[in-house]
C-alpha cells in the first residue's frame, strides 16, 4: 500500500526543472461513505513543449484523475491530493493559492473534455461563450472579443464562423461542438492542451478529422498535448511518447514505436493483443483474465498480479518499481525484460 | 402445441431471417392538440438482406444510419412503414398474439448499454429467469432453477449469483447477464446491438469471444451491429454497411474489408485508427469533409453523394441500386463503383 | 443516468469522475470466483446513506412517538382527555397534567395525546388514498402516453387549479352528519380526492422514465404483457418517489385536517382533534396561552416531522445528489 512512498522516481535522466510540465510521484484518494479508495498511487510524467504525450488506460485506472489535479478541478472532498507535485515551468502548481491556479487555467494549461455537449452552456450562443472568456481573462472590448471568437472558430475550421456566431450549442453536430470546444480552449494561447477522450463519443470519420485537426493545432501554435485516451489505434496515430496507466499507477512508459513493438509490460501486451485487428480476420482473441481491481481494496504487491499470465510470489509480495529499460523507457513489473522479449506476436 | 410433429430441418446456410424492402419513417410533428406532421425522419429506408442459418451479419455504419431502428424493427418492438420480414419462412410483421410470442422465442437481442438493460430492482435470477415465466411452455416450472443455473454458466457466471443484485456487477457481468437472458428461451437468431461498445477494452475481448463460443455451441445466428469496424471484422461472416437509412454495400467480411468497391465503405474502413505507429504515416486516409445528411432532409439521388469525392450530376438525379456491379461482383451502391488501390501491402 | 447506475459508481469514485466507461463492481475478481460479500440492494444504499443522517433519525423518532400516542396514547399520559371539571379552567400545572387545564378545565397535555390519534389517522388514511389515486392514474397515463395521457393530464391541471381548502370547504359543508366516523371519512375523503394530483405527477413522470429504459425494451422482446411491464418493471421503479411524495403529503394533509378543523367544517366534537384544540385555545388565548401552544406544537412538530422524513428518504434515493 504505502510501499509505493517509497519508490524513487527515477522515470527520465532529464535534468531537474528541465520540463515544461511535470507530475512527480502524485497520490490522490477518493474518501467516501463506503470507504477510501486510492485512485492514484505515485504517478509521475513529464511533459516537454511541443510534444504529444498519451496517457492510455480504462476506466478507474486513474489518467483522467491526474488530469483534473493538474488542472486543479477535482472536488474535494471526496477528492485527497495526499501528496507528490505537479510543477509547471518549475513552480509547483500544488503550493499555489487558489487565483494563483486560476491564472495558469486557461493562459497555460486547457483542456477539452469528451462531451462537449455539457461542456458547454445550452443557454448561450457559442460565439458569447467564446467571447466572454477572452473578455474576462485577456481584458478584450466587445468588438475585438468578437472578431478574436471569429477567428478562432475559423481555426477550428467550423464552417462560415461568423454566421454562427450566434447559434446555440445544441444547434452543432457533435463533431462541430467540439470543434467549438477547442476554439475555447485555445482562447488564451495556452501553452499545454489536455484533451480527455476527445473522440470517444464521435464517429470514425468524424473523429479522424478531430484528430487531424488536433494534430495540426498542436504543430501550428506549437503546444505541447497531453491525450487521455482508451484508444490504442487513436493513440498510435498522434503520440510521440505513451504512458500506460493501471490502478492508479504509470505500468509503462516509453516511445510510441517500442512499446507497440515490444510491450514490457504484461498488461499493455495483453490490451494489445486483445483488440480486433481492422487489417486481418482474427480467430479466437486472446484475452485479459479478470477485473480491474477495486480502488478499495488494490490487491497487494504488483496491482495487476491477479490478471498476469508471468505471475510470481515476488509479484504477490513485492511492488514493483520502475524497471528502466533504456531509450527512457520504464516498466512497473518485476519481469520487464522478460515480457519485452516475449516475442509471442 | 408449440413442438410441430416433423422439426424443419435445420440446414447451415439456408436464410433464416429475410428482410425486404423494410422502410421506418418518424413522423415530425407540429403543434400539442391538433398535430399535424409537417415531414419525416427516414430512419430505415428501404433495406433488404438475408440472414443466413449460423452466419453472423455484421451492420455497420455511423449514428444516424438506421442500425439500431432496424434491430428495433426486427424486434418488433417498432412496426414498419412498409416492407416486410420473415423468420424462418412465418411473417415477422403480421404475427400477431401467440402466433408472435413463438416468434419472440426464435429471435432475442442483446442490447447495448449494460447499465439500463438490466432492471435495478430484480435479482439476477429474477431477470434470467423471467423468459421462463414469460413463457411457461419453454420450461417446466420444476426444472427453472436448473435452467436458469445452467444459463449462468453457460456466459461464465456462478452459481452464487443468482441473489445479487445488477449493480453489483462490473459493465461485462451484466452484459453476460443480458446475454443468458437473450439465450434463455433457446432462440436461433439473436441481434446483438452495439454488444461490447460500453465495455473496457479488455472486457470487450472477454465478451466477443463468448459470443463466438456460444455461436459455435448452439449454432446461433449473429445480426451483429456496431459501429466499431475492427470488432465486426473479427466476428462477422458478412458485413452490411448503412448510410442514412440505406445498406450501400453488402459483402462477405473479405469483399467488404478487402475489396469494397462503395466510396463510403472505403472513407469508414480508411477511418480507422490502426493500432500500429509504424503504419501512421502511410495509411492513406480518405477525409470526407462535414457530417452526415439530417435523415430527415436526405439528398436526393445517392444519399451519400455530398460527401462523395467522386459525385457527378447523375449521382444527384438517379438513385444507385445495391446490386452487384462491374468492379466485384457484390450489391455495392455507386453509380462509380471502383476497387481502391491498396493502402499499404500487408 | 439510472440510479443504479450511481450507486455502483459510488463505490468507485473515479469511475463517477472518469468521462466514460464502467465502474467496478465492488465484490468481484473474477468472472467466476467472487469473495463473498453481503448482499447489497438499491434499498440498502439507501440506508445506509440515511444511517448516517441526524435528521433522518430525529424525524423518524418524532413520527415513532406520535405513532405510539395514536396507538397507545395512555402510555403516554393517564389522565383521561374527556375528564373536564369547569372548576379547574385555566389552572396551572398539577399532577399528571404538566400543561394545566384548558378552559373547558380539560387536561391539555392529555387532549394534545389523544388529539395525534385523528390527525394521523387522517393524515396516513388520505396519503394511502392518495397513493392508490395518484399510482392509478399517473401509471395509466405515463404508460399508455397518447390520449388518455393527453386526457388524464387535463383531468391532473384541473384538480390542481382548484384551492384546497374552499374545495374541502364547500364539500364539507355539505356533510350534515356529526358522527365521528363520517367525518373523520368525510376528511379523509376530501383530502385525498384533492391532494392526488402533485404525487400523481410524480409518478407520470417517473412511469415515462422507466418506460424508456432498456429493461423494459427487453421485456416487451421477450413478450412480456403490458401489465407484466407495469408491475414487475416499472412499479417497483415507481414507488420509491411516490412514496417520498406521499410522505411529505402525509404531514400536509394532517396540517390541512387541523385547519378544517379549526375552522369548524372539519372533525368536530367530541372528537379529539389538534384542530379543534388550536381553535378553542385561540378564543381563550388572552386568559392562558398554553392550551393554545401545546397542541400547535404538536402539529407543528408531527408534520414537520413527515416532511423532514420525506426529505431525507428522498435524498438517499436519489443518486443526482449521492
Amino acid at each position: 500500500m504505502s510501499q509505493s512512498a517509497v519508490q524513487p522516481t527515477p522515470a527520465s535522466p532529464t535534468p531537474e526543472g528541465g520540463h515544461l510540465l511535470e507530475v512527480r510521484d502524485l497520490h490522490v484518494e477518493f474518501r467516501t461513505g463506503e470507504g477510501v479508495a486510492k485512485v492514484i498511487n505515485g504517478v509521475s510524467y513529464h511533459l516537454d513543449a511541443g510534444e504529444t504525450l498519451a496517457v492510455l488506460g480504462e476506466s478507474g485506472s486513474g489518467k483522467s484523475v491526474t488530469a483534473q489535479a493538474i488542472m486543479g478541478i477535482l472536488d474535494t472532498p471526496p477528492a485527497v491530493i495526499r501528496s507528490g507535485q505537479i510543477r509547471y515551468q518549475g513552480r509547483d502548481l500544488l503550493t499555489q493559492s487558489e487565483e494563483q491556479r486560476r491564472q495558469v487555467r486557461g493562459t497555460e494549461i486547457a483542456m477539452i473534455f469528451q462531451d462537449a455537449l455539457s461542456a458547454l452552456n445550452p443557454t448561450f450562443p457559442v460565439g458569447w461563450q467564446i467571447s466572454e472568456t477572452l473578455r474576462q481573462r485577456a481584458g478584450m472590448s466587445r468588438g475585438n472579443a468578437r472578431q478574436r471568437a471569429i477567428e478562432l472558430m475559423e481555426l477550428v475550421k467550423i464552417p462560415a464562423a461568423a454566421n454562427r456566431l450566434g447559434d446555440y450549442p445544441h444547434q452543432f453536430s457533435g463533431g462541430m461542438r467540439q470543434r467549438v470546444m477547442i476554439a475555447m480552449a485555445l482562447a488564451l494561447n495556452p501553452k499545454v492542451l489536455i484533451a480527455d477522450e476527445p473522440t470517444t463519443a464521435l464517429d470514425v470519420t468524424v473523429q479522424a478529422q478531430i484528430m487531424d485537426l488536433l494534430a495540426d493545432l498542436r504543430r501550428d501554435l506549437r503546444m505541447a498535448m497531453i491525450l487521455i485516451t482508451h484508444d490504442l489505434g487513436v493513440v498510435a496515430g498522434v503520440a510521440d511518447r505513451i504512458a500506460v496507466m493501471y490502478a492508479g499507477r504509470i505500468v509503462e512508459h516509453a516511445d510510441v514505436r517500442s512499446l507497440y513493438k515490444s510491450p514490457a509490460h504484461p498488461y499493455t501486451k495483453g490490451l494489445l493483443e486483445s483488440i480486433p485487428r481492422l487489417d486481418f480476420h482474427g480467430q479466437h482473441l486472446s484475452t485479459i483474465r479478470g477485473l480491474p481491481p477495486n480502488l478499495m481494496r488494490i490487491p497487494s504487491g504488483c496491482p495487476f498480479h491477479p490478471r498476469c499470465p508471468y505471475v510470481q510470489q515476488v509479484c504477490v509480495d513485492v511492488v514493483p518499481h520502475d524497471l528502466v529499460l533504456g531509450d527512457g523507457r520504464t516498466s512497473a513489473c518485476h519481469f520487464a525484460q522478460e515480457v519485452r522479449d516475449d516475442r509471442a506476436r | 402445441m408449440t413442438a410441430p410433429a416433423s422439426p424443419p430441418k435445420k440446414v447451415r446456410g439456408e436464410p433464416i431471417l429475410a428482410v425486404r424492402d423494410l422502410v421506418k419513417h418518424f413522423p415530425i410533428t407540429q403543434g400539442v392538440v391538433f398535430q399535424r406532421q409537417i415531414g419525416a425522419v427516414r430512419a430505415v429506408d428501404g433495406v433488404s438482406f438475408d440472414l443466413r442459418r449460423g452466419e453472423t451479419l455484421g451492420i455497420v455504419g455511423e449514428s444516424g444510419c438506421g442500425k439500431s431502428t432496424l434491430a428495433r424493427l426486427l424486434m418488433r418492438l417498432e412496426m414498419p412503414t412498409s416492407g416486410a420480414a420473415t423468420l424462418e419462412g412465418r411473417d415477422l410483421f403480421a404475427a400477431r398474439g401467440g402466433e408472435l410470442r413463438r416468434l419472440r422465442r426464435n429471435m432475442q437481442m442483446v442490447l447495448q448499454d449494460p447499465y439500463t438493460s438490466l432492471n435495478p430492482r430484480m435479482t439476477v435470477g429474477d431477470i434470467i429467469g423471467e423468459p421462463f415465466e414469460i413463457h411457461p411452455e419453454a420450461a417446466p416450472k420444476g426444472s427453472r432453477q436448473r435452467r436458469v443455473q445452467e444459463l449462468l454458466d453457460m456466459v461464465g457466471l456462478s452459481p452464487e449469483h443468482l441473489n445479487r443484485y445488477p449493480h453489483q456487477f462490473s459493465g461485462g457481468q451484466r452484459q453476460r447477464i443480458g446475454i443468458a437472458r437473450a439465450l434463455a428461451l433457446r432462440p436461433e437468431v439473436i441481434v446483438c446491438d452495439e454488444p461490447v461498445s460500453a465495455l473496457d477494452v479488455s472486457i470487450q475481448a472477454q465478451v466477443i469471444n463468448l459470443l463466438e463460443q456460444l455461436q459455435d455451441e448452439l449454432g446461433l445466428s449473429y445480426i451483429f451491429i456496431a459501429h466499431d469496424l475492427s470488432v465486426v471484422r473479427h466476428i462477422c461472416d458478412r458485413v452490411a454497411v448503412m448510410y442514412l437509412g440505406r445498406i450501400v454495400e453488402l459483402g462477405t467480411e473479405e469483399e467488404i474489408y478487402q475489396r469494397a468497391t462503395h466510396p463510403y465503405t472505403q472513407a469508414l474502413l480508411s477511418a480507422v485508427p490502426v493500432p500500429d505507429p509504424e503504419l501512421r504515416d502511410n495509411q492513406n486516409m480518405i477525409r470526407l469533409i462535414g457530417d452526415v445528411p439530417s435523415p430527415a432532409n436526405p439528398p436526393s439521388g445517392c444519399r451519400f453523394r455530398t460527401r462523395c469525392w467522386k459525385a457527378q450530376d447523375v449521382c444527384a438525379t438517379q438513385d444507385p441500386d445495391t446490386v452487384p456491379r462491374a468492379a466485384d461482383p457484390h450489391p455495392s451502391a455507386c453509380h462509380f463503383a471502383e476497387l481502391r488501390a491498396p493502402a499499404s501491402p500487408s | 443516468m439510472s440510479d443504479f447506475e450511481t450507486v455502483a459508481a459510488s463505490e468507485d469514485p473515479n469511475a463517477r469522475r472518469g468521462p466514460s466507461g464502467e465502474p467496478n463492481a465492488p465484490n468481484q475478481v473474477g468472472g467466476t470466483s467472487v469473495t463473498p460479500g453481503r448482499p447489497r440492494s438499491l434499498a440498502g444504499d439507501a440506508w445506509r446513506d440515511l444511517r448516517r443522517k441526524p435528521i433522518f433519525w430525529i424525524s423518524s423518532a418524532l413520527v415513532l412517538v406520535v405513532t405510539a400516542m395514536a396507538a397507545v396514547p395512555a402510555l403516554f399520559t393517564a389522565a383521561d382527555p374527556a375528564d373536564c371539571v369547569l372548576s379547574r379552567q385555566h389552572a396551572g400545572p398539577s399532577g399528571g397534567a404538566i400543561f394545566g387545564y384548558d378552559f373547558q378545565g380539560c387536561d391539555t397535555y392529555a387532549r394534545a395525546v389523544y388529539g395525534a390519534r385523528a390527525s394521523l389517522l387522517v393524515g396516513a388514511l388520505s396519503a394511502l388514498l392518495t397513493g392508490l389515486i395518484a399510482l392509478t392514474v399517473g401509471m395509466l397515463a405515463g404508460y399508455f402516453g397518447r390520449w388518455i395521457d393527453a386526457v388524464l393530464s387535463r383531468v391532473i391541471d384541473i384538480v390542481l387549479g382548484i384551492p384546497l381548502l374552499l374545495a374541502a370547504i364547500v364539500l364539507l359543508k355539505r356533510v350534515a352528519s356529526d358522527s365521528a366516523t363520517v367525518r373523520i371519512a368525510a376528511v379523509i375523503f376530501v383530502l385525498a380526492v384533492l391532494g392526488w394530483t402533485t404525487t400523481a405527477r410524480v409518478v407520470r413522470s417517473s412511469v415515462i422514465t422507466a418506460k424508456e429504459q432498456d429493461y423494459v425494451a427487453a421485456a416487451r422482446m421477450l413478450g412480456a404483457s403490458n401489465s407484466r411491464i407495469m408491475w414487475r418493471h416499472i412499479l417497483p421503479n415507481t414507488l420509491a418517489p411516490a412514496i417520498v411524495v406521499l410522505t411529505i403529503a402525509l404531514g400536509s394533509f394532517i396540517a390541512a385536517e387541523a385547519t378544517l378543523s379549526f375552522l369548524g367544517i372539519g372533525l368536530k366534537e367530541p372528537t379529539i382533534s389538534w384542530g379543534i384544540d388550536i381553535n378553542s385555545g385561540r378564543v381563550h388565548m388572552r386568559e392562558s396561552a398554553t392550551p393554545l401552544i401545546v397542541p400547535s406544537t404538536f402539529l407543528a412538530l408531527t408534520v414537520l416531522a413527515f416532511i423532514m422524513l420525506g426529505d431525507a428518504i428522498r435524498d438517499a434515493f436519489d443518486p443526482k445528489l449521492r
